[in-house]
């Protein structure tokens, strides 16, 4: 930024212009100090981002507004092939998760369905010169000049970014991996699939200890499997899954080995007039979180984001609507398997906002203050320097304001899945199919 | 030692370059010093494994200006390669100059200490805790102290872990005033923001506080120790226990009620159930260092709550320690604390809902009977192995019928044997092939107990059953047994009961029991002696030579080799020599290649 510091970027964007199915992002995150974030996509890769340091030197009223651009790349997972089952396995990554910093290098977890694999990502400034036997192109010298031995030296050298697989935790799902989440312990993580929740040491890949198993006896009985999970973020003990039937559970680790008997059972009881055909499928939990104050929950279902408190499980003590306007749609959603769509949702740093996508590549925020919420649009134009984000609205009736969209009109197909939130500021990644959106700044609350 | 390998290594090398005017010793140091940078790992590997040769190359000047500073900055490398390179330098001193210069090694293993692999952080942290004691006292105040400090204060955590288990190689040869920064950093630790800390300052915290002065024990120690006791985080809790133990030997009796008991009866009764295993785990230990009265006022009642546990896993664990427990109790109240306290709780434990719990049990009930006598056991232990030989669970019968003979050593196994027969069968045919092999493991000290008339009648057709199981495995550990039997009862017992039984099995149709026979033979032979293999086996093993299938055949020929030596040297030239040349002449080729090796080794020839 230092060549045009009157015209800082806000906005920054990772646009690919052929979309391919292998592009599509499948998961956005943010490390511990939000200082890289890392995507995943359909093909298996990893692409990790750095925000750029130089704009220490920045005026106060922007901030640190620094670039987020590619650090490196790497693919994490590759097409597989169970033979046993005759089933393929997909290399795309469905979650990735940074272990805190331990050193100068950083870690992640990355999983696809089946396996877990630990990554090491690591810089290099120096490389060693100088051999006995050849020069440093290789080329072999004559032994009769070596005369004396020669230590190599550590040379400075352009910085080199390393990725190397650490771990790879195999074979610990039958079923496929939704969610990892690390404990604050430092030492173990889970990994949750359909059905079973696994506990995992970070040092050790062939054993894991099963620590909820919802399978039936007889599969026939199957009415609900796990959607997500995640661990608290101070209490190493505790952690939360969330069910295709509405309800999050919540286990402490202390009481027994196996948590198949939960603490807490959080769900909202059925409005019986509301009862449809769809019922269960749009109140299936897509994804659940802990707020950083580890006091509050977050889910999203088919069409709302609620709020618990780890106090109360009678209901959700917040309800937001994302988009109200598609229950009259249900059939139609239904039909193109839309209704099956896993949308993600973020807390903002300090749990006063939260965030979730919807369509039409459109996003929605809320202010848990004033209990307003806003829909935002990732596009191209938002991404160019300057640009405010702008708000949209949905036409549902009364009166037409220019720039609505009607209901009919959404494209279903951009759909905004996976995003993620900086740990400290207003800095938001949204992953809309292929495309990385990062916007800075301009997303808080005054928006609303 | 190290001086010893270089040569040697020279000669591995194989200098081929004959007439170069270059030093030959150098061409192999070349090589190891240019593959400590190879892109093979192995390589490398094997490069750091004889990283001694190399500094005896470049000398004690050069090795600690260019190869330690070199070594220092490769800490990118493979966790093997760092393992390895941790442990050389822990025995380095030598290679650097002796004593004097030890703490050159300091800097590259200080950059290991900080490694994000845990092996190679320990093993960094072993070889300086090594060389620590080859510093003098001043050495390890100007060099080896303050390097612990920057440990301690590091900004990852990684290095404030490996710094915990430093602090106690340094204390007792330290000054006073240092001595007091050493436990004001090891205190800091112990409060250390991320519980990574927080549970390697509480493993070694039993360990720091044996080296510390009793008055800062009491002091400092007891009040780190119920802090880390107490800790929000489970995982750290559970680790103070050890520490607890640790600590308890080193207090005088009078001070353990007040300075460690609270924290211990808390830990017993933790929310979480981890710690409780942990006690559980640690029971005896603790027992031992607490002494018989706080044994009986306390432990007794801690105990019996941890085999009511509502975990499990907790139950297991106490399960384990109950031989232990009461053996160590103060013997003049040993039979009336069992018999009231202890014994009520087993009882229950017969019937857990849990396998793993009744099975933990069943390892080690059976000790029991040795502590209480011949009368108790009779009337009180007795019907709870039978209820343990009846379980649904074969590991927990197994695990009985392996510990029998303690029983026997009391009462005599004539008790059991009524009940014995049925679990025995049982296990002999259950469905599990892996079962099936872990009652044939303990058949040869079933026999020994049971006796011989016993076994004749009871389980002898078991043991023959066995060779013709459909599971290799099953019919391979059988033939085993057979010999051990054999080893037990004697030659003339074999061939009275065993022998007609196999050998019979020569006739049958299905080749793999026929095989059997041969397997049998093999095994056998040797125990039975010349006389029986001769007149009995040997016309048998003839007889299969002409077996249709080519695999009995050439096992034929394998039974040969195997038994040659049993044989005297006549019956070899004419009779087994006769029988190969046959099979050597066979039109099968597997046949004919064993039939050689046969005539080889048996030097037919």
């Amino acid at each position: 930024m230092g060549e045009d510091g009157e015209s800082p970027k806000i906005n920054h964007s990772f646009l690919r212009d052929y979309v391919t199915e292998a592009d599509v992002i499948s998961t956005v995150e943010f490390n511990q100090t939000g200082d890289l974030l890392a995507t995943g996509d359909k093909g298996g890769r990893v692409v990790i981002f750095q925000r750029e340091t130089e704009s220490k030197d920045e005026s106060e009223e922007l901030g640190e507004s620094g670039e987020y651009n590619v650090y490196s790349t790497f693919q994490s997972h590759e097409p597989d092939f169970d033979y046993l089952k005759s089933l393929e396995i997909e290399e795309k990554i469905n979650k990735i998760r940074w272990l805190p910093q331990q050193n100068a290098a950083h870690f992640l977890l990355s999983t696809n369905d089946k396996t877990i694999k630990l990554w090491k990502v690591s810089e290099r400034d120096k490389r060693p010169e100088g051999y006995n036997l050849k020069d440093e192109e290789g080329r072999i010298k004559d032994i009769s000049t070596v005369t004396s031995l020669r230590v190599p030296v550590l040379k400075p050298t352009d910085l080199m970014v390393e990725v190397r697989p650490r771990r790879i935790f195999a074979n610990g799902h039958t079923y496929h991996v939704n969610s990892i989440s690390v404990n604050s312990d430092g030492e173990t993580y889970l990994s949750a699939d359909d059905l079973r929740i696994n506990m995992w040491h970070l040092d050790i890949t062939d054993r894991s200890f099963n620590i909820v198993d919802i399978k039936p006896a007889n599969m026939e009985d199957l009415t609900e499997v796990i959607t997500a999970a995640e661990f608290h973020p101070q209490h190493c003990h505790l952690f939360v899954y969330s069910s295709s039937k509405g309800t999050l559970r919540l286990c402490d680790m202390r009481e027994s080995a196996l948590c198949d008997k939960h603490s807490k059972i959080f769900e909202e009881p059925e409005d019986p007039g509301n009862r449809s055909f769809f019922s269960e499928i749009i109140s299936s939990v897509s994804d659940v979180k802990f707020s950083h104050s580890g006091r509050y929950l977050l889910t999203r279902d088919y069409l709302t984001v609620k709020v618990w408190d780890l106090n109360m499980e009678k209901g959700p003590v917040e309800t937001y609507q994302v988009h109200e306007y598609l229950r009259s749609k249900l059939c139609s959603l239904y039909e193109n398997d839309c209704i099956f769509d896993k949308f993600e949702c973020v807390w903002n740093s300090t749990d006063s906002v939260i965030m979730t996508g919807a369509y039409n590549s459109f996003f929605r925020m809320f202010d848990r203050e004033t209990g307003r919420g806003v829909t935002l649009e990732a596009w191209r134009e938002s991404s160019k320097p300057r640009a405010v984000l702008r708000t949209r609205r949905i036409y549902t009736g009364g009166r037409r304001r220019r720039g609505d969209v009607g209901v009919d009109s959404l494209d279903f197909t951009k759909k905004i899945l996976h995003m993620a939130w900086h740990p400290a500021e207003n800095i938001i990644a949204i992953a809309a199919t292929n495309n990385l959106y990062i916007f800075q700044d301009r997303v808080n609350a005054e928006n609303l | 030692a190290s001086g010893a390998q270089g040569p040697a290594l020279v000669e591995g090398v194989g200098l081929g370059m004959a007439g170069a005017d270059s030093d030959d010793s150098l061409y192999p140091i070349a090589v190891l010093i240019d593959e400590l940078r190879n892109e093979d790992v192995q390589l490398r590997l094997n490069s750091i494994k004889k990283l001694s040769t190399i500094a005896l190359a470049l000398g004690v000047e050069r090795t600690r200006t260019e190869l330690l500073p070199f070594l220092t900055d490769t800490i990118y490398d493979e966790d093997e390669v760092l393992l390895a390179l941790a442990e050389q330098l822990g025995n380095f001193t030598m290679l650097v100059g002796g004593p004097e210069y030890v703490h050159c090694l300091l800097p590259p293993l200080e950059s290991l200490a900080t490694v994000e692999e845990t092996v190679v952080r320990d093993k960094a942290v072993e070889s300086l805790r090594k060389i620590s004691h080859e510093h003098s006292p001043v050495d390890l105040e100007v060099h080896f102290e303050p390097l612990v400090k920057r440990l301690a204060s590091g900004d990852w955590f990684t290095s404030r872990t490996s710094a915990c288990g430093l602090f106690s190689v340094c204390y007792p040869r330290v000054s006073s005033t240092v001595k007091a920064e050493i436990r004001q950093h090891f205190r800091t630790l112990c409060s250390d923001d991320t519980p990574m800390v927080r549970r390697a300052a509480a493993s070694k915290l039993g360990e720091f506080a044996k080296v510390l002065e009793l008055e800062y024990v009491k002091s400092d120690i007891i009040s780190l120790f119920t802090a880390l006791a107490s800790d929000e985080q489970d995982s750290v809790r559970l680790l103070a226990v050890e520490a607890g133990v640790s600590i308890a030997t080193l207090l005088p009796q009078e001070d353990l009620e007040t300075l460690v008991m609270p924290t211990l009866r808390q830990a017993a009764e933790d929310k979480s159930w981890r710690v409780r295993y942990m006690v559980a785990d640690k029971f005896s230990d603790l027992q031992k260092a607490v002494g018989p009265e706080i044994t009986k006022n306390d432990l007794v009642p801690a105990f019996q709550n941890l085999l009511k546990d509502c975990e499990a896993e907790v139950r297991a664990a106490a399960a384990n320690k109950v031989k232990e427990f009461c053996e160590n109790l103060p013997e003049d109240s040993r039979e009336t604390i069992i018999m009231t306290h202890i014994l009520p709780c087993v009882k229950e434990l017969v019937s857990d809902t849990n396998q793993h719990v009744k099975s933990a049990l069943a390892s080690v009930i059976m000790g029991l009977s040795t502590i209480l006598g011949k009368d108790n056991t009779v009337e009180h232990l007795l019907p709870l192995f039978l209820a343990q030989l009846k379980d649904e669970c074969p590991e927990v019968r197994l695990n009985i019928i392996s510990n029998l003979d303690c029983v026997n050593e009391v009462i005599g196994i004539r008790q059991l044997s009524q009940s014995l027969l049925p679990a025995i069968v049982e296990l002999a045919e259950d469905a599990k092939w892996r079962v099936r092999l872990a009652i044939i493991e303990y058949m040869p000290l079933l026999a020994g107990q049971l006796g011989v008339e016993f076994f004749d009648e009871k389980l002898n057709s078991l043991c023959m059953a066995w060779l013709v199981d459909h599971v290799y495995a099953i019919r391979e550990a059988a033939t085993c047994n057979l010999m051990k039997l054999v080893e037990k009862f004697g030659a003339e017992w074999a061939q009275n009961t065993i022998v007609p039984k196999v050998l019979g099995m020569a006739n049958d149709p299905n080749y793999l029991h026929r095989m059997t026979t041969l397997f049998c033979i093999n095994a056998l032979s040797e125990v039975c002696g010349q006389e029986i293999t001769t007149k009995h086996m040997l016309p048998v093993v003839f007889k299969m030579s002409n077996d249709q299938v080519a695999n009995v055949r050439f096992n034929v020929a394998k039974s040969l080799q195997k038994i040659g030596p049993v044989l005297d040297s006549n019956c070899l030239q004419t009779e087994v020599k006769p029988v190969l040349e046959k099979l050597a002449s066979d039109q099968d080729m597997d046949v004919k290649y064993f039939a050689q090796e046969a005539i080889s080794v048996l030097s037919l020839a």
